[in-house]
């Protein structure tokens, strides 16, 4: 999935790396908790949450995700942003839940961990 | 390369916002040594969450990183309170973390199982009222 289908799917604002709209992603995952990202995740690209703090995208870039969406309206902040562009990351915002926005990519076919989707 | 190369980095204490920015280093360093990108990920989280863990239980420390030519040890070495029960803090979902941490997304007790699992060896050395060692290892060319 393009990382410019998953803005237009969760009707989100992209903050940073425009450049890669056009990126293909083939997973995700959905956490407020950063201790579960880094004992869990496996080869996800997206990483969705509520959680904000410079953490996030120290977790995400540990874990070589791409791509972080903040869920319930949450803002990253300058300090964030600047490090999600240093690391190479998009970052985008939606107003939807962590549970509704992770459904809407997971039923448009962005799988999960371990997880293989047929057709 | 035949001599090994260490790094050492002092981890800050007081900032949780900065804390795995001497992880965030390493990664730096082992992809510019050009090692296998899924041995920088299993050393950059057992070393991101030391780090975190330094920086919420310990007040801070040192970590070393040596790479040699069949192996990565990271050492993490701290001053804090020092750990009552090894063994009760390796279970998963054992913490000691304060809700404020938790709010943080860290503090779910992933950490010390964590690291064990992404590296081929791991020992703790821990007085309490002195501190705690914890040296990692994990083998290149398996």
């Amino acid at each position: 999935m393009k990382i410019s289908t998953i803005r237009d799917l969760l009707d989100a604002k992209i903050v940073c790396g425009e450049d890669m709209l056009d990126d293909d992603v083939f997973s995700a995952c959905g956490s407020d908790m950063m201790s579960d990202v880094l004992a869990y995740v496996k080869d996800q690209a997206v990483l969705l949450t509520g959680l904000v703090n410079s953490q996030v995208i120290r977790t995400a870039e540990m874990m070589d995700m791409v791509c972080i969406v903040f869920v319930r309206s949450k803002q990253p902040t300058r300090e964030m942003i600047d490090l999600a562009r240093d690391h190479g990351m998009a970052v985008l915002t939606t107003d939807m839940r962590l549970y509704e926005a992770c459904g809407k990519l997971y039923v448009n076919g962005l799988v999960g961990n371990g997880t293989v989707k047929h057709e | 390369m035949s001599e090994s190369l260490t790094f050492h980095y002092d981890v800050d204490g007081e900032d949780f916002t900065s804390a795995g920015q001497a992880s965030v280093q390493v990664k730096k360093n082992l992809r510019r040594l050009g090692i296998a990108p899924d041995i920088i990920r299993q050393v950059s989280i057992a070393m991101y969450e030391g780090e975190i863990n330094m920086v919420i239980h310990a007040g801070g420390g040192e970590a070393d990183v040596i790479v040699s030519e069949d192996k990565i040890d990271i050492i993490l070495a701290d001053h804090g309170p020092g750990i009552a029960d090894i063994e009760l803090a390796m279970q998963e979902g054992y913490s000691t973390a304060p809700d404020s941490v938790r709010s943080l997304g860290f503090g779910a007790g992933m950490g010390l199982p964590n690291m064990k699992r992404y590296m081929d060896e791991m020992t703790i050395d821990s007085t309490v009222g002195v501190g705690t060692t914890i040296k990692m290892t994990v083998y290149l060319n398996r």
